[in-house]
């Protein structure tokens, strides 16, 4: 049996371990290795725990079982996920860590002993208020997951359900959780815990339901926060230093991403939450109804177009990830690149339904890292690019964003499409983005529309290169 | 007086959300969505509790409310666990150079 210091020695390794995980993502060289640090990190832990406890009898055998069905259930998924189902995959695995930091704070709530929290019914003051906070954010974390991935997978309608009255019900709910856990510590009672939990999934699920699809990779990001926070709390519960490192590294984690999020739309954090988007914009799209002339073309001329540039951007979004045009994308690329053409990729922070999701599926295209940039670093190059390919992409590349005050993504930061000499646009129809407003570059000179599904436009143009 | 443990604690805390700070802003936007898909798996270290859970009961009561919550934990955890590192490696492995021979 391990004594309680060496054990503590023994998590703060584990700690530093998931550090370096994170630290190695600053790089895809040094990426892979910060993945095993990972790894490592979670079998000193996981080890530890066994030797500390050194209770080798049937309930160790009951452990492993349990250890090995998750496990199983993990693995396969893991191979068998598509890659362009991640934002899925990542909202549903954030709502297992809500799940489980729940189950971890119910199971200290009913059985103190066995975390030296005191006895049943008489906690430690301070462990009950970190296991109620660890209970109430993980399950927030995990209705709020359920919410996205519903809303992501399609299940459940990308667009903001709102009604009456809905912001004041939510301050309502979240001021009664508070309420609650001072209750609860004043009082012990095992009703108002399983109150506050139920009220806490309540809140989890009415937060997220407002938020439109294109928003997701700010919930996504927020949720991930979210996560970390709960295991973060429970970590204070258990006094065990890698459950805090851990939390508090996910939770900024998190929350640094939301910031990039809504920097990269130009809107709050909290604009985002309370939701509203597209339910206000609604009118300021039907005013621009007036029809307006659009020239497009087919595969035969944006192949032509192509073959006569000398460089070409691409500008893929969400409408490539719907299509699974990328391998297609990638094989029209290739056969640039054989005339002597320069390729590269322009990538815009909301790109997707979560932060990085067109990098992966460019990467899973075999598009090489080094061909892909972002907003900052390609902007200036549209100005002597030849063509820009637009792959189902639409506000980001919104010129309205930069003249007009007006407009509700004014300020968002935009890429410079506009500015190469001509502009392919492959897309299903004319119909507005999520924002709810008219695209001005689909009327200019120099663009050509291209209304088909990304993945067979793509391969035809191809084929007439 | 002596310091309450809750102190060192919180002081591990606060310095490690600097760390996580400092550290995420140095991770490049391309790799944004393996981060995400590598912090469910080492927020999953969650399972410590779960096993303690798991194993308070004696050897008569395995079973117990407090011990299934845990054992159910421990799976949910394993998910996460096992899942995210191996998706997380497997995206990771896309992520390739330009060849230089090109």
């Amino acid at each position: 049996m391990l004594s309680a210091n060496l054990s503590a020695i023994f998590y703060l390794i584990s700690g530093v371990l998931f550090i370096l995980a994170l630290r190695g993502l600053s790089s895809p060289e040094t990426s892979r290795q910060g993945n095993f640090f990972g790894i490592l990190g979670m079998i000193i832990a996981i080890t530890v725990t066994f030797l500390s406890i050194g209770n080798f009898s049937t309930g160790f055998v009951v452990v492993l079982i349990f250890l090995l069905i998750g496990g199983l259930i993990g693995a396969f998924i893991a191979y068998k996920i598509p890659m362009t189902a991640m934002p899925e995959l990542v909202a549903g695995f954030h709502s297992l860590v809500g799940l489980a930091a729940v189950f971890v704070a119910i199971a200290a709530f009913l059985n103190p002993e066995a975390f030296n929290l005191g006895s049943t019914g008489n906690i430690k003051l301070g462990s009950l208020i970190e296991m109620s906070i660890g209970a109430a954010v993980g399950a927030i974390t995990f209705s709020g997951s359920i919410i996205a991935f519903l809303k992501l997978q399609g299940i459940m309608s990308g667009s903001p359900i709102t009604f009456k009255g809905q912001h004041p019900l939510n301050a309502l709910i979240l001021i009664s959780i508070i309420v609650l856990i001072y209750l609860l510590c004043s009082t012990q009672s095992s009703n108002l815990f399983w109150i506050l939990l139920a009220v806490s999934f309540l809140i989890g699920f009415l937060l997220i339901i407002p938020i439109g699809g294109a928003d997701m990779p700010v919930v996504i990001s927020m949720l991930n926060s979210y996560s970390g926070w709960a295991a973060a709390g429970i970590g204070f519960t258990l006094e065990n230093t890698a459950l805090i490192i851990t939390g508090a590294l996910v939770g900024s984690s998190g929350a640094i991403l939301s910031y990039i999020m809504c920097k990269g739309m130009n809107r709050s954090f909290f604009n985002v939450i309370l939701g509203g988007f597209g339910a206000t914009e609604q009118s300021a799209g039907e005013k621009n109804k007036e029809q307006r002339p659009v020239k497009s073309g087919n595969a035969d001329d944006a192949a032509f177009l192509m073959k006569n540039a000398s460089s070409v951007i691409i500008v893929p979004g969400y409408g490539m990830a719907v299509a699974q045009a990328q391998h297609a994308l990638r094989e029209m690329v290739d056969t640039l690149k054989k005339n002597d053409i320069k390729v590269s990729y322009a990538i815009h922070p909301v790109a997707g339904r979560m932060p990085g999701h067109m990098n992966v599926l460019l990467a899973e295209a075999n598009v090489p890292y080094d061909e892909v940039f972002e907003l900052e670093e390609i902007n200036n190059d549209f100005a002597n690019a030849d063509v820009a390919f637009v792959i189902g992409a639409n506000d980001v590349t919104n010129p309205v964003a930069k003249t007009d005050p007006q407009s509700p993504i004014y300020g968002m930061p935009v890429l410079d499409v506009e500015k190469c000499k001509s502009v392919l646009f492959v897309k299903r129809s004319l119909s507005p983005g999520y924002a709810g407003i008219d695209n001005d570059l689909f009327y200019k000179e120099n663009t050509l529309m291209l209304f088909a599904d990304a993945k067979k436009m793509t391969e035809d143009i191809t084929k007439n290169l | 007086m002596e310091i309450d443990p809750f102190i060192f604690r919180l002081s591990i805390f606060i310095l490690s959300i600097f760390i996580g700070y400092y550290v995420v802003w140095s991770v490049t936007p391309s790799l944004h969505t393996p981060l995400m898909s590598v912090t469910n798996p080492i927020s999953s270290v969650i399972i410590v509790g779960a096993i303690i859970a798991g194993l308070a009961g004696n050897s008569d009561t395995i079973f117990n409310t407090s011990s299934i919550f845990g054992f159910l934990a421990i799976s949910l955890a394993a998910i996460n666990i096992f899942g995210g590192f191996l998706v997380t490696q497997r995206m990771l492995a896309m992520y390739k150079k330009k060849k230089k021979d090109k």
